[in-house]
């Protein structure tokens, strides 16, 4: 009767006081980092992958679902922030609010198809779906193909947050991520994230129990490419462009490794992933297209040696969840 | 413990003082050479593109004067995206003064942007897009080698006056494409002739059959590549074996550089019709440098003209930062005075540089020759018309550029 597995180690008072204090040192850490001199424009783009990943890690790490896909949200998202943007001229919230709209209603749509199928299914259709609109993409006038959507305007925030501030522009895409971030940790220690774990576990048992579980299969995907929308909203702001790059698939694919390097099934495991991903992409960038080869290695290292990812192993080793 | 806080207090206050004194006049210069490093222009541009700078910094004979320069290089994977965060943080954490050679218009469009909003110096080589000193210039800009204006009215013009009266258009699908056949259209029209119609192929292809055969139902007399490096040769072969040359139609290489003839070889390539600025063996001085260029090239190449581009427009900047006996790191500034100051250089010769950051020089029509003409490795254009320098680029009083509304 007191099986434990890996997800429910400990009194969840102990594990609540644990992810706390990760919390306060991580946003402590990200806070103090225009102060040292870091890249501030590299953070940036790491925390727009960490919530990229977040978003990834709550429909596979608590959902079970690989969704291989996710690009199609991110850039979706993007393109739409970038041309309300620099077409429309509209502010910048309303951008977000619009990108972040398109991505939850692909969600929803692609949801009703994909959630149909298990396993390598689900991974197949929404590869396939996400490749169709990458040739959308390619092909429609507004995303100016091969070119993307270049010099997006950075606009002032609510009319008064300037943020074309660098300073200023990180605070509020560590904002946005903590706010994503939340999001997530609520959604997984609510009910609704304990009958996702279930389903997981074991879905004919979960359905047996009298779950709906294609209901909470869809909440979830929904909620997960919202949050992945949001995510690439915010990167418009930061890379002041939106590209096919953020389309294609190999994109997915570097979801996937962010989140299984960082820990699959950690809450703060894809955000370490994500940076180590990035990371990599920036201070190996002088190996040009060797980055993509590299990163397959360290793939099947971290597939090999430490299956639990970065955090998943250190959680694994003090027995506590993080 | 006071003595190791006053140390530590002393060393940030004299390294405080030592970046104070760096902002100043100083002679410290750094070159990011942003290329296509492996794809499809890594040999028009790539690591010939550094080698060019490299000369160009040990010709310039500032090293002599005390002057510190490094040239450092990038790969933008002809990815908007990659070559827009390369630049940021050449500019904002490697103290990046200028960017040179950049092919790929969409990444050379976007680069240029960042440059602005940094302040800095872009002398591009490598892309083509007229934008760059029309609705797209920038006061931090010179576009110093060729222009998809050049290359539409250098070959458009004379091949439609040669008798090529309706053409089809093979297009890239992206910046540059777009541009090359917008301005060549307008050079067919203006020459009598007419466009029957075209194709977009995606960048980097390998397999234009369908595309091909597109071109050869539409029985134009011309079909004009608007495309570049790897996807030139590509179509070109490639229409070859499917005998469109055979069966008529003539092809024209809207933009081709000496790499693509080579890769193609003579015996496809012989006849064809195309603009350039610069060819290795037009005087004793450029075949000077050439030689010594394929001596340090690992692939022996010969100089393009875009790795050409790349050592006279930072030759005319050194002299530039000579003349101001300092680099102020003020990058409007110092192109300012590069506009000034006549251009004039061993492989380009004498030329100006406009307003609008256009730089020009003469162009000239070439003629792939017959394999029984060509005296050796690398013999491959004979002459067919000189187009001076003003005929060659956009008209000042045509171009669109927001900087000469003043």
């Amino acid at each position: 009767m007191t099986t434990i597995t890996d997800n429910a180690i400990a009194t969840p008072r102990r594990a609540v006081r644990d992810e706390m204090i990760a919390l306060a040192v991580m946003t402590a850490l990200l806070a103090v980092v225009p102060l040292t001199g870091v890249y501030p424009f590299f953070v940036m783009q790491g925390l727009c992958f960490a919530l990229l990943a977040c978003a990834f890690n709550l429909l596979i790490g608590y959902g079970g679902l690989l969704s291989f896909g996710h690009a199609m949200f991110l850039g979706t998202a993007g393109y739409v922030t970038a041309h309300a943007l620099k077409v429309w001229g509209l502010p910048p919230e309303l951008g977000i609010v619009l990108g972040t709209l398109a991505a939850a209603s692909l969600g929803v749509l692609t949801g009703l198809v994909a959630i149909r199928r298990q396993g390598i299914y689900f991974a197949m259709i929404t590869l396939a779906l996400s490749q169709l609109l990458y040739f959308v993409y390619l092909q429609t006038p507004f995303t100016h193909g091969e070119d993307g959507i270049q010099g997006i305007p950075q606009g002032h925030l609510f009319g008064f947050i300037n943020l074309a501030n660098p300073n200023t522009l990180y605070y509020v895409i560590l904002a946005g991520f903590l706010l994503g971030f939340l999001v997530i940790y609520r959604a997984i220690n609510s009910p609704f994230g304990e009958v996702l774990k279930a389903i997981r576990e074991n879905e004919p048992r979960a359905v047996s129990l009298g779950y709906k579980t294609d209901h909470y299969k869809l909440l979830a995907y929904i909620l997960s490419a919202t949050l992945a929308g949001f995510a690439g909203s915010l990167k418009v702001f930061v890379a002041q462009n939106a590209s096919l790059t953020d389309v294609h698939w190999t994109m997915s694919g570097e979801i996937v490794l962010m989140t299984l390097v960082g820990g699959l099934g950690t809450i703060y495991g894809p955000v370490v992933g994500a940076f180590v991903i990035i990371a990599m992409q920036q201070y190996l960038a002088g190996f040009g297209q060797w980055v993509t080869v590299i990163q397959g290695v360290i793939f099947v290292v971290c597939v090999l040696t430490f299956r639990r990812g970065v955090i998943g192993e250190i959680a694994h080793y003090f027995k506590r969840s993080l | 413990m006071k003595n190791k806080i006053s140390a530590l207090l002393l060393g940030t206050a004299s390294l405080l003082a030592f970046a104070g004194f760096a902002s100043a006049d100083d002679k410290v210069v750094k070159i990011g050479s942003l290329s296509d490093q492996s794809g499809l222009y890594a040999d028009v541009g790539g690591p010939g593109s550094t080698l060019a700078a490299q000369m160009a910094v040990e010709d310039s004979g500032l090293l002599n004067k005390g002057w510190k320069i490094e040239v450092i290089s990038g790969d933008h994977q002809n990815k908007p995206d990659i070559g827009s965060n390369i630049t940021r943080q050449w500019f904002d954490v490697d103290k990046v003064d200028v960017v040179v050679d950049t092919p790929n218009s969409g990444v050379a469009l976007a680069v240029s942007n960042i440059i602005k909003e940094k302040n800095g110096i872009f002398l591009n080589s490598g892309a083509g897009s007229s934008d760059l000193t029309n609705a797209q210039c920038s006061p931090n800009t010179i576009h110093w080698t060729y222009d998809t204006y050049m290359l539409a009215h250098g070959t458009g013009s004379a091949l439609t006056k040669a008798g090529g009266a309706t053409w089809f258009f093979l297009t890239a699908d992206y910046a540059f494409g777009a541009a090359l056949e917008r301005d060549t259209t307008a050079a067919v029209i203006a020459g009598g002739g007419k466009v029957v119609g075209g194709v977009k192929h995606p960048l980097n292809t390998s397999d234009f059959s369908s595309f091909l055969l597109q071109a050869q139902a539409s029985k134009a007399k011309v079909i004009g590549l608007a495309n570049a490096g790897g996807d030139t040769s590509n179509a070109i072969k490639q229409a070859a074996e499917f005998g469109i040359i055979s069966g008529g139609q003539k092809l024209a290489g809207l933009l081709m550089f000496i790499t693509d003839v080579h890769a193609i070889g003579l015996p496809v390539a012989q006849g064809l019709n195309f603009t350039e600025t610069f060819y290795w063996d037009a005087n004793d001085q450029t075949r000077a440098f050439s030689k010594r260029f394929q001596d340090r090239m690992r692939n022996k190449q010969v100089p393009t003209m875009s790795q050409a581009g790349v050592y006279s427009a930072l030759t005319h900047y050194f002299k530039a930062l000579d003349a101001m006996g300092g680099n102020s790191h003020d990058g409007a500034k110092i192109v300012a005075k590069m506009k000034e100051m006549p251009t004039d250089d061993p492989l380009f010769g004498k030329g100006s540089i406009q307003p609008n950051g256009r730089k020009i020089h003469p162009a000239y029509l070439f003629e792939v020759k017959k394999p029984s003409e060509s005296k050796g490795p690398w013999d491959y254009y004979k002459l067919v018309a000189t187009i001076p320098a003003e005929e060659a680029f956009t008209p000042l009083d045509k171009s669109t550029c927001p900087l000469l509304k003043k």
